[in-house]
């Protein structure tokens, strides 16, 4: 089989559209159509990680330990916003174990958050924003030394919320102003205007959601180790190239000289996608003082300065005609980013999920005196799904449809934003199977009509994300003498399985058992270039490079063996590693074979991904169900189950798969019911730094859940046919338990996490009003 | 066992006493670099140790600590037994425990010294040589994990609800495992684990056992 050619590849990540040049297979790699039955891609094979995990023998970056080790903390602002004036570390220096320390004073200008700052800048836009970091003998001195450090802040007044910051006279984060680029971002198509008023009903709402954070069990850390002019550097990251290269950068030295190494790691979300500070700050550490340095944060710099998903206001409207047709919808709506770059926009769904020829939005990215957001599991569309969704509701019920129905009636058969069709789509199919499998028949009708202070309701959302990956994504793999192979691929496995979907796409191919096959992930010192592990590209982006290389390995086997045999390539017959002749089985040869009479130790194959189709725009589908009990006495909401439906193309393995689907719907109801970062407005405080005061699910707060996959091979998108599955899992749970809860107590609650004093205030008023 | 030994709360409190006044190895203090305030404001780190003995493992092991090493960092930075691991530090999610004379316990909230003459186990006492424990083998096969994190807290609570309740129900499941947090939110498999456990007999059949 041939190697690779260059094309130009068009891709989505996390709300971009990124065109790229990509080098991709030369020849189509043959393709596992949908009725082409597997073996073991798609059955449930039990984690090849599970071993390492269950045995507490995985090594995370955070039990990383090299010798003669030190050990670094960050002085961080305790103001929200605060200039500082002067910063003197001569006593902190002198304090015995204090080996060095870092301010903007005696380290170079590093350009960080898209040159908007720096890596120490003097200007502290956040509670928490790093002032100094010091290494020292143990962890525990390098704490004492912060406390050392004389620190003169100018205070600056702050702002905290995105209504006031967007304020004439708010307080400046950045001379251009608070709202990021000066203006809000626009969409428009057709004529709204003219569409609300070609409607039969029109209903406006405002909804909101609040700030929520990450909150990984592992912390983030980074080990950093020098050799002469080479650095190694294990971290818990998301991304090990991208670590890489802002370190090669920061450092000004050649990206060969680094290694970036992640094996395992406790959780990311999205908070382990961008180079960390602390990262180049521990290798700026380790090269001063001669020693590998490791930096771990702890869980209140968890909750403070690395990354979280923005909160929302949306105003939404909807207008329709009386038999369901939707006529305009429109979005407007703001969210703080927090003190650096990022876009809190959520419009995404609203755009593309439903039929309409008229929509306008307008979206503020409002920075804050507060943590800079970055992106969480499926960025903008948690928050957008569920105002949409409950918007589309209202509308069902003001012109007397069925939720569901109005939905089927308003159904997008193409996208509609670039106006080309759908890889494909089974969207339909999904609803189905979501309303059969919870008894959507069941729901109150009307709304709030069950019996006695504890009632029941069902609600529904919608799904739609990317998740179809793209080329670049490499992986090599090395076929031993003695038929075992060893994958290396330069991703990483944050618990979703990476690592066995790998071993099953290379033993599927090569047909050898998959304990014959070791996989090595997250380095960039011995693994082929794969993308970061977000936005739901690892496995539909990673599983068609490891299928071509594979097919390489293949390839090669057979025609050794064609050679060896002395036959013709197409008489032979390829089973579990043993090659013979179709006509007289007795003439064979195996994997050992092969490789001696070649004189080979190992053949050695890279595969690459392919490009994308042109002309088509591919998506993940989705629909999930949950059915709640809303105590009217107590205000607390139970999920007592949520059904998914999706639309994933290929499952690489259902015991994997089932399992992010669990994880994806749990932190969904985590984030309708109870999480929220908190933040004091007077003092500017975040009050939510620990995992008691931020809420967060325990397995008492999981409801019952079953998912359906709906989908079968997708070989637009490549030879096996995978879409991705971590954020869809996630991305509509809040809206249709949104939707449960209005169908429960008739009265709808358009800010989350809906908290019981919410839901007592809304009865309370709604009383008064009837 | 000498007659120190059996008397754990003694033996502690005297070494404990003992350490802060006479251990103090130099270097922490600064005479004529912090002023008075500066020196009340540091507190700094304590180098005094003190002799611990208890069994982990079923080793029985003796150890100098500083006499504020929690449960954890002796076991992690001293013993080099770091499945269990320090995520909140505040007992607040579980990712650190381990148990103490059959007990699942923080062992982020808890000090070393406390642990004075008592038996730890940990994830990694579980296993037999490189073989795992039977519970650990039902966290494979029903996926009872996903970043792997929080998995050796939750197999050591899921060892003592099993010690507890050899046949728990749901309900007595979820109760025990109520106290280990999961961010990946792999909650409906660890039931399916420990359950899955149950059914086998595997606290009974393994090792520890």
């Amino acid at each position: 089989m041939a190697g690779q050619k260059i094309i130009k590849s068009k891709f989505f990540l996390e709300d971009d559209f990124l065109e790229t040049l990509a080098e991709v297979p030369a020849e189509e790699v043959g393709a596992w159509k949908p009725d082409k039955k597997l073996k073991i891609v798609g059955a449930p094979v039990s984690r090849v990680d599970g071993y390492d995990k269950v045995s507490g023998t995985a090594q995370y970056t955070f039990d990383v330990s090299l010798p003669n080790m030190a050990f670094a903390k960050t002085l961080r602002c305790p103001h929200p916003h605060a200039r500082i004036k002067s910063i003197d570390i001569s006593k902190a220096l002198k304090l015995p174990g204090v080996l060095a320390i870092i301010t903007h004073e005696n380290t170079p200008k590093i350009p960080w958050y898209y040159n908007t700052s720096y890596l120490f800048d003097p200007h502290l836009r956040y509670l928490g924003d790093e002032v100094a970091c010091a290494a020292a003998e143990s962890e525990e001195i390098a704490a004492e030394a912060l406390k050392l450090i004389n620190v003169e802040y100018e205070i600056l007044p702050f702002v905290t919320d995105a209504k006031k910051a967007m304020e004439p006279n708010a307080p400046k984060l950045y001379e251009e102003g608070n709202i990021r680029g000066g203006k809000p971002s626009v969409y428009k198509r057709g004529d709204a205007e003219k569409g609300f008023k070609e409607a039969d009903a029109v209903v406006e709402d405002t909804f909101t959601t609040r700030v929520a954070v990450h909150n990984p069990t592992e912390v983030h850390c980074s080990a950093a180790n020098w050799d002469g002019d080479r650095l190694t550097v294990w971290d818990s990251t998301q991304a090990v190239f991208n670590v890489r290269d802002a370190l090669a950068r920061s450092l000004n030295i050649p990206a060969n000289k680094v290694r970036v190494i992640k094996k395992y790691m406790g959780g990311g979300f999205g908070s382990k996608l961008a180079p960390g500070k602390y990262t180049v700050m521990a290798a700026f550490l380790a090269r001063k003082i001669g020693r590998p340095v490791k930096i771990a944060l702890d869980r209140k710099e968890m909750n403070l300065a690395v990354g979280n998903r923005p909160d929302s206001v949306q105003k939404l409207k909807a207008g329709a005609k009386k038999d369901g047709t939707l006529t305009a919808l429109s979005h407007h709506s703001y969210g703080t980013v927090g003190s650096h770059p990022y876009g809190a926009g959520c419009s995404w769904p609203l755009r593309t999920v439903y039929q309409c020829d008229n929509v306008y939005v307008e979206e503020y990215s409002v920075y804050t005196n507060a943590g800079p957001a970055r992106p969480m599991r499926a960025p903008g569309h948690v928050q957008g799904t569920f105002a949409m969704d409950s918007l589309i509701d209202e509308i069902a019920g003001k012109i007397g449809m069925d939720p569901l129905e109005f939905r089927l009636k308003n159904y997008a058969e193409k996208d509609q934003v670039s106006n080309l069709p759908y890889t494909s789509k089974r969207l339909k199919e999904a609803y189905k199977k979501g309303a059969e499998a919870i008894g959507w028949h069941r729901r109150s009708q009307p709304a709030g009509s069950s019996p006695g202070p504890m009632k029941r309701g069902i609600g529904m959302a919608t799904q739609i994300w990317w998740g179809g990956g793209a080329p670049p994504a490499y992986a090599t793999i090395r076929l031993n003498r003695d038929g075992s192979a060893h994958v290396m691929a330069g991703t990483q496995d944050i618990g979703t399985g990476t690592y066995t979907f790998i071993a099953q796409v290379t033993a599927e191919v090569l047909e050898i058992p998959i304990e014959k096959i070791t996989v090595t992930l997250g380095d960039t010192g011995r693994c082929p270039y794969c993308p970061v592990s977000g936005g739901s590209l690892t496995a539909p982006s990673v599983s068609p490079a490891v299928h071509h290389a594979a097919q390489q390995i293949k390839a090669k086997l057979i025609s050794g063996a064609a050679a060896i045999l002395e036959l013709p390539e197409d008489q032979l017959l390829y089973q579990k590693g043993v090659i013979s002749d179709k006509k007289d089985p007795s003439k064979k040869i195996d994997i050992t074979g092969i490789l001696r009479k070649m004189q080979e130790q190992e053949l050695i194959a890279t595969g690459a991904r392919n490009a994308n189709p042109t002309g088509y725009t591919i998506n993940t589908f989705g629909a999930q169900f949950a059915e709640v009990e809303v105590d009217t006495e107590t205000g607390r909401v139970k999920v007592l189950k949520v059904v998914a439906a999706n639309d994933i193309g290929r499952v690489l393995n259902w015991k994997t798969a089932e399992n992010q689907f669990h994880g994806g719907i749990i932190q969904g109801v985590s984030f309708a019911l109870m999480e929220q970062r908190v933040i004091d407005q007077a003092t500017g405080k975040v009050l939510t730094t620990n995992m008691h005061d931020y809420k967060m699910p325990t397995v008492m707060d999981m409801p019952e859940i079953e998912a359906y996959v709906v989908s079968e091979a997708d070989n637009m998108i490549s030879s096996v046919g995978a879409k991705g599955l971590g954020e869809p899992a996630h991305i509509p749970t809040a809206g249709a338990i949104a939707n449960a809860v209005y169908n429960a107590i008739g009265v709808r609650i358009k800010s989350l996490p809906i908290t019981p004093d919410k839901v007592l205030t809304a009865l309370q008023k709604a009383r008064r009003v009837s | 066992m000498n007659k120190e030994d059996s008397e754990p709360k003694n033996i502690s409190r005297r070494k404990f006493l003992k350490g802060v006044g006479t251990g103090v190895i130099g270097g922490a203090v600064l005479p004529g670099v912090l002023t008075s305030e500066e020196k009340k404001k540091t507190s700094p780190p304590h180098q005094g140790k003190v002799p611990l003995s208890l069994k982990v493992n079923g080793k029985a092991v003796r150890v100098l600590v500083e006499p504020r090493t929690t449960l954890v960092q002796l076991l992690r930075d001293h013993l080099n037994l770091t499945g269990a691991k320090v995520t909140c530090n505040h007992g607040e999610c579980g990712t650190c425990t381990v148990l103490l004379n059959g007990k699942a316990v923080y062992s982020c909230h808890i000090l070393a010294l406390d642990a004075a003459n008592k038996e730890v186990i940990t994830i990694e006492g579980l296993l037999a040589g490189e073989k795992l424990h039977p519970l650990q083998e039902a966290f494979i096969e029903q996926d009872g994990l996903q970043c792997g994190y929080c998995t050796p807290g939750q197999i050591m609570a899921a060892y003592a609800l099993l010690l507890k309740h050899p046949k728990p129900t749901t309900e007595q499941v979820k109760e025990g495992m109520a106290g280990n947090l999961c961010r990946c939110s792999t909650y409906p498999n660890i039931v399916k684990s420990v359950m899955a456990a149950a059914e086998k007999n595997a606290v009974k059949k393994g090792k520890g056992g």
